[in-house]
């Protein structure tokens, strides 16, 4: 499976002139013959929206989503995205588009609201962490904070997934004399995941700069045996191609079968104990 | 759009008083143009700590209309405002002249900003602050010099539209004169705001308050009846002049970046 990285800047709180761009992208990933484009969190957006949220938002029969169903036709594309629910409740989304048509929906369940972050404030949580079929594998779609969870790993696990993607907007922060926070703290956890899952895992990290925060980009894609099969450049837009294979997954579940000796029984007495073992 | 203006002025009144009094200060430092905004904070200065510590300053330039000072001298003299005539001629000209200040515009945000020069040091002197005089219009549009009018200490107006200023000032009795004479900013000959601005106060603050404060979508302001290049106008320099309502944007680096994810209240630990 060929997969097109979009390490996109997208414009703050301008869905048109970021429909452009991601158009674009979707012209070099065809050209480069991908199977599947992936913008960063809240490509169609920008990052810090405050009062904007509403104005962003798409709802299933909004014009957009058809747009990008039309583009699916010869390419299956996931986006980041404000989604608002029949309820007028407002997530911040991914959407997955395959032959033609909008497959699946995930609302970021963790929002982060600490410190720098104010998501919760803006954004309805999503409550689940549904697997879906792309192109025949089943895959795991996580935004940003989601998959510093273990529980979201864990249920995506248990669904069986070779796939994690991880779309993401994570800002530069607590820079050191040879590292950064942020950085360190995504390189580990996306290679824990590829390890210990033995699963491909596929970061989309955007770059650019909203109101003093630098996004640093470094997107990456982690094999299932955790060596790095690709890393973008730090805070430069691009885009770029990586191939990911079935065969790579079947290898690292024979070496480290970590996934076929997980006992869902054991952690399904601990939490009908409550807790109380 | 409608307000208590009785309940309204309690408020600002207190609030005057409160976030005065709670950083050690006890005055109050304000420059009153002859226009209803001035008139109105310092009206609402003087209800709240007395006419002894509000201290006022008329700031003319050469330029400016006699009548400009005539009114700030009209509500100073019926609300017994301490009103000081500085004229910064003497200090402005010959800013304009070393660095060949040209343009109007140019020239009227350097007036602006020797008014807050004149103001800051002035409340260092009396043992104040600075009390801003920038309505909610104003703010929203934009209509103002950065770092010049719309400088300030603390802002009792600021959440008020031109047309609540107007109507909180009819219920404190300031002066019909100021109330009713067209607003200008007075930074040259003949200026008015709503000539400058291209639409009424009326108008936008209507506009504005069914746009901001209820949040009517596009489609629901057309319906309502407004135009839209007018709402389009409008919206735009609402987003545009977005950098004059906040503090300069930071760069950041570490974990802890000032007004980002190191918060705390102006009104930290009083």
């Amino acid at each position: 499976m060929k997969v097109y990285i979009s390490q996109l800047k997208p414009y703050l709180g301008n869905i048109e002139k970021n429909l452009l761009k991601h158009e674009e992208e979707i012209r070099k990933a065809l050209s480069k013959k991908a199977d599947l484009i992936i913008f960063p969190e809240l490509s169609l957006t920008g990052y810090y929206l405050r009062d904007l949220v509403p104005d962003m938002a798409l709802r299933l029969n909004s014009p957009m989503i058809k747009i990008f169903e039309n583009y699916s036709e010869d390419i299956n594309i996931i986006i980041g995205f404000v989604y608002e629910d029949e309820e007028h409740n407002f997530y911040n989304a991914a959407a997955y588009f395959e032959n033609g048509s909008l497959k699946h929906i995930h609302k970021k369940v963790f929002l982060p609201n600490y410190t720098m972050f104010e998501e919760a404030r803006y954004f309805g949580a999503g409550d689940d962490f549904l697997a879906f079929d792309m192109m025949g594998e089943k895959t795991g779609l996580l935004i940003c904070e989601d998959a510093l969870h273990l529980s979201s790993l864990y249920i995506y696990s248990l669904q069986k997934v070779k796939n994690i993607i991880i779309i993401s907007n994570s800002p530069a922060r607590g820079i050191k004399p040879d590292r950064f926070y942020s950085q360190q703290l995504w390189y580990d956890t996306i290679r824990f995941i590829s390890r210990n899952m033995t699963v491909y895992t596929i970061f989309v990290n955007r770059v650019g700069v909203e109101d003093g925060i630098t996004f640093w980009g470094g997107s990456m894609v982690v094999d299932p045996f955790g060596d790095v099969k690709y890393q973008a450049e730090l805070l430069k837009e691009m885009g770029d191609i990586v191939n990911i294979d079935d065969s790579s997954v079947r290898r690292s579940r024979i070496t480290s079968p970590f996934y076929r000796d997980e006992d869902v029984t054991v952690v399904k007495r601990y939490i009908s104990n409550m807790g109380s073992l | 759009m409608q307000l208590d203006y009785k309940f309204v002025s309690e408020i600002l009144v207190n609030f005057i008083k409160e976030e005065t009094e709670k950083i050690g200060l006890k005055n109050v430092v304000i420059g009153l143009s002859g226009g209803i905004d001035s008139a109105l904070s310092a009206v609402l200065a003087v209800k709240s700590l007395g006419s002894d510590r509000v201290f006022s300053y008329a700031l003319p330039y050469k330029s400016s209309s006699k009548e400009s000072v005539e009114d700030a001298q009209l509500v100073a003299n019926e609300f017994g405002i301490n009103l000081n005539i500085i004229d910064i001629t003497p200090y402005t000209e010959p800013f304009f002249n070393s660095l060949n200040v040209d343009t109007k515009l140019r020239m009227g945000n350097v007036m602006a900003r020797m008014r807050m020069v004149t103001l800051f040091d002035l409340s260092s002197k009396h043992g104040g602050i600075v009390l801003g005089t920038s309505n909610k219009t104003e703010l929203l549009l934009g209509y103002g010099t950065w770092y010049g009018d719309l400088a300030s200490a603390i802002n009792p107006i600021g959440d008020l539209y031109k047309t609540q200023v107007w109507e909180l000032a009819k219920y404190l009795g300031i002066p019909k004169k100021l109330i009713e004479k067209k607003p200008t900013a007075d930074l040259w000959e003949g200026q008015t705001d709503e000539d400058e601005l291209g639409f009424s106060y009326k108008e936008v603050d209507r506009l504005l308050y069914h746009m901001v404060d209820e949040r009517r979508s596009f489609d629901e302001l057309i319906a309502i009846g407004f135009k839209e290049t007018f709402i389009r106008t409008v919206s735009e320099r609402i987003r545009r002049n977005q950098f004059k309502r906040q503090l300069p944007i930071i760069a950041k680096i570490s974990h802890r970046t000032i007004d980002r994810d190191f918060r705390y209240s102006r009104d930290w630990g009083y």
